[in-house]
């Protein structure tokens, strides 16, 4: 392919296809796939390409979908799928399954706003609802990271030391509908990133077991303990596999998460997806007046990288977080991983700000507003609503 | 009945001992012939939150003796076509079963089951039809009759049970039928065809529940018989979905001794009227398509 012009969807769909053909020596792919807006492009490019040893099974809703990729992945094959917002929210129980079954399946998760009522544009509450379903979650602010880092899932997730399924998040319209060049992968520099897929606990015929059978607190205990003992693999686990990614393709994708500025900075912004982009411009500019201002793009959610947030955040004492999502009664949800992560730092001023709820355009004079709003700050208040619309 | 002769090591059977069956569970008789009918063929099977996942009793043992996934409650059928996808593109000829209840099957898992039978997935669907939420203790489904009592129905259920078959015959998938546990050589001839053709078969088997249905465990195959003689259980089979054969018709027996021996039925005993209704209608339905729709050269 080379250097093409493709809007996200596009992306992630070839992406997918690429990483499921790159397995046809082994036992091949497949994928459940239902459509939803705004992700339906990549199951429509997927039910286009010519697997040698895929299939892509059209099903009735995205519950059977991730059911699909349950029962491929325990025959051993590739799996994935892609959804949004309330086709989420509908597969949700399958996400847990193949969560606690530990299948390496990836998902694309195309952010969109949960309704009712109904809304179409971008808002992580949707995945970010799959927090604690046992699946590693991975945000990109841009079609080249949205690429690479779908290629990096299906070798962590499939790595034997972490073997959890993956979510790779991009921004509804804002990512998948718009286009940008991007270096997309040849079949065979696939082919030698990914190894072939393998399950260990598939299903065996010479081996016959029960697979999700009944157990008790003490083997449930074992089970999650093994999952987080896993989840705490996943950051070196993502460092080899960035590696090997520089290796055959010449570029090293970022990883947990991407700093700017932060050395000095007394203030740090904290943000995800293309906000971080926006977020990125304004520093520049803030930096060109003296400000003594960096930021951090949070890449990767679960595990939730507190050890390399709190190395970044460093000396700065004031911390603003932007939050593109909403837990009612609560607040922003990275702001309250964040708050956990800064626990034994009550010196650091940590403010949340809830912004661009329901797709609403996060603007520089909106940034700019909020890093006005921390100058003037000494204390923190409880999360901040900002109508972006102002 | 008739048990089966261990003509293999027990490890290498379906069914093992040691599960957690109930005494009279039509299920211990059910997986016992579908291992007798596959003979030395090892399937996958794929259960759903029912009684039918239970039986494997608690981890790391089993009671199944042969490769077996544990599903989310609606989701048996599609994870049953990831995993026949996968061993088609694979060359593997293991037979892939859905071994699910009524619950799962009428209910929760309808549309599942009708989208994997619209696509014709290499998948043969076993239903173990209890005609009750058995595994939470016995509350109504869509597939209890009018009248029983239930621990939701205390008065007895005021709907008919829903036609599965019909719906299934719908789908016009290559093979429909139903099982009795009282009728084995019926019951193993119908799995081996279920076997011997490709694409969604559907397999539909009346399954006592002592517990649910308050009867003696030992009367189990006693009452599939007399749900059979009396035409209230109906043995047929149904080919393409257009082509019927009746394989045995209702002779003079009464429904009276069927609903005096379980005791779920004791609410509307003054009103057996209402389940021969029933049986009269679903007789009607049935003769009619087979007179005009017979299977002739199967």
């Amino acid at each position: 392919m080379g250097r093409t012009l493709a809007t996200g969807n596009n992306v992630a769909g070839h992406t997918l296809a690429l990483a499921g053909e790159a397995n046809r020596h082994a036992r091949g792919c497949c994928a459940g796939a239902y459509p939803i807006t705004p992700q339906t492009e990549i199951i429509e490019f997927l039910s286009g390409f010519k697997f040698n040893k895929g299939r892509i099974v059209l099903v009735e809703s995205e519950h059977s979908a991730m059911g699909v990729c349950i029962g491929a992945a325990l025959a051993g094959a590739r799996t994935f799928t892609a959804s949004s917002s309330n086709g989420l929210a509908y597969m949700t129980e399958n996400i847990y399954a193949a969560g606690y079954y530990r299948l390496p399946t990836v998902m694309i998760a195309v952010n969109r706003t949960l309704g009712p009522p109904w809304n179409i544009w971008v808002d992580q509450g949707d995945s970010l609802m799959m927090r604690d379903a046992a699946w590693l979650q991975f945000y990109c602010d841009s079609h080249q990271d949205l690429a690479d880092t779908i290629l990096l899932a299906f070798r962590v997730a499939e790595d034997k030391r972490v073997m959890l399924p993956v979510i790779v998040a991009m921004d509804g319209f804002v990512t998948s509908h718009t286009q940008m060049v991007v270096d997309m992968f040849e079949q065979e520099q696939v082919d030698a990133f990914l190894p072939p897929c393998v399950i260990p606990h598939k299903l065996k015929h010479d081996h016959p077991s029960t697979f999700g059978g009944m157990t008790f607190s003490s083997e449930t205990e074992h089970h999650r303990y093994a999952i987080q003992q896993s989840m705490e693999q996943a950051l070196p686990v993502l460092e080899e596999a960035r590696d090997e990614f520089e290796n055959i393709f010449g570029r090293r994708p970022a990883g947990a998460l991407e700093t700017y500025e932060t050395d000095d900075a007394e203030t740090i912004l904290i943000a995800c997806n293309t906000m971080a982009r926006t977020l990125h411009n304004v520093v520049t500019e803030r930096r060109a007046n003296g400000e003594k201002i960096g930021m951090i793009r949070t890449k990767l959610f679960r595990p939730f990288p507190r050890k390399e947030l709190l190395a970044a955040i460093g000396n700065a004492k004031r911390v603003a977080v932007l939050d593109r999502n909403h837990s009612p009664g609560s607040g922003g949800i990275f702001w309250l991983e964040i708050a956990a992560t800064l626990k034994d730092h009550a010196d650091i001023l940590l403010q949340d700000y809830l912004v661009g709820l329901g797709g609403g355009d996060v603007t520089p004079e909106n940034i700019h507003a909020i890093i006005d709003d921390m100058n003037k700050r000494t204390t923190a208040s409880e999360p901040e609503w900002k109508d972006t619309s102002i | 009945m008739s048990a089966v002769t261990p003509s293999k090591p027990y490890e290498s059977h379906l069914l093992r001992p040691g599960n957690t069956n109930c005494a009279g569970c039509g299920m211990s008789i059910g997986l016992q012939w579908l291992d007798e009918a596959l003979g030395d063929e090892q399937p996958v099977l794929v259960i759903p939150s029912c009684c039918g996942i239970v039986t494997a009793g608690a981890f790391p043992t089993s009671g199944y003796g042969v490769p077996t996934a544990a599903t989310t409650f609606a989701s048996s059928p599609a994870v049953a076509t990831g995993i026949s996808a996968v061993s088609a593109m694979n060359d593997i000829d293991n037979p892939v079963i859905c071994w699910a209840g009524d619950g799962g099957t009428y209910d929760i898992g309808l549309a599942t089951l009708s989208a994997a039978a619209e696509r014709n997935e290499d998948i043969i669907y076993i239903c173990y039809d209890n005609e009750i939420y058995g595994n939470t203790g016995g509350q109504r489904s869509g597939a209890t009759p009018v009248g029983a009592v239930t621990s939701t129905t205390p008065s007895g259920k005021v709907e008919r049970k829903k036609d599965i078959m019909a719906i299934m015959a719908a789908h016009r998938i290559p093979y429909a039928a139903t099982l009795s546990i009282g009728h084995r050589e019926d019951f193993l001839r119908k799995v081996r065809y279920a076997r011997s053709v490709k694409g969604f078969r559907f397999l539909l088997m009346l399954s006592p529940c002592p517990t649910g249905w308050k009867s003696e465990p030992d009367q189990s195959t006693e009452l599939i018989e007399l749900a059979v003689r009396s035409g209230l259980f109906p043995l047929y089979e149904v080919f393409d979905g257009r082509r019927y054969r009746i394989n045995q018709r209702p002779d003079s027996t009464s429904i009276k001794p069927y609903i005096e021996q379980q005791r779920r039925f004791r609410e509307v005993w003054n009103n057996s009227d209402a389940l021969q209704a029933f049986i009269d209608a679903q007789w009607q339905y049935l003769d009619g398509m087979a007179t005009v729709f017979p299977a002739k050269d199967i």
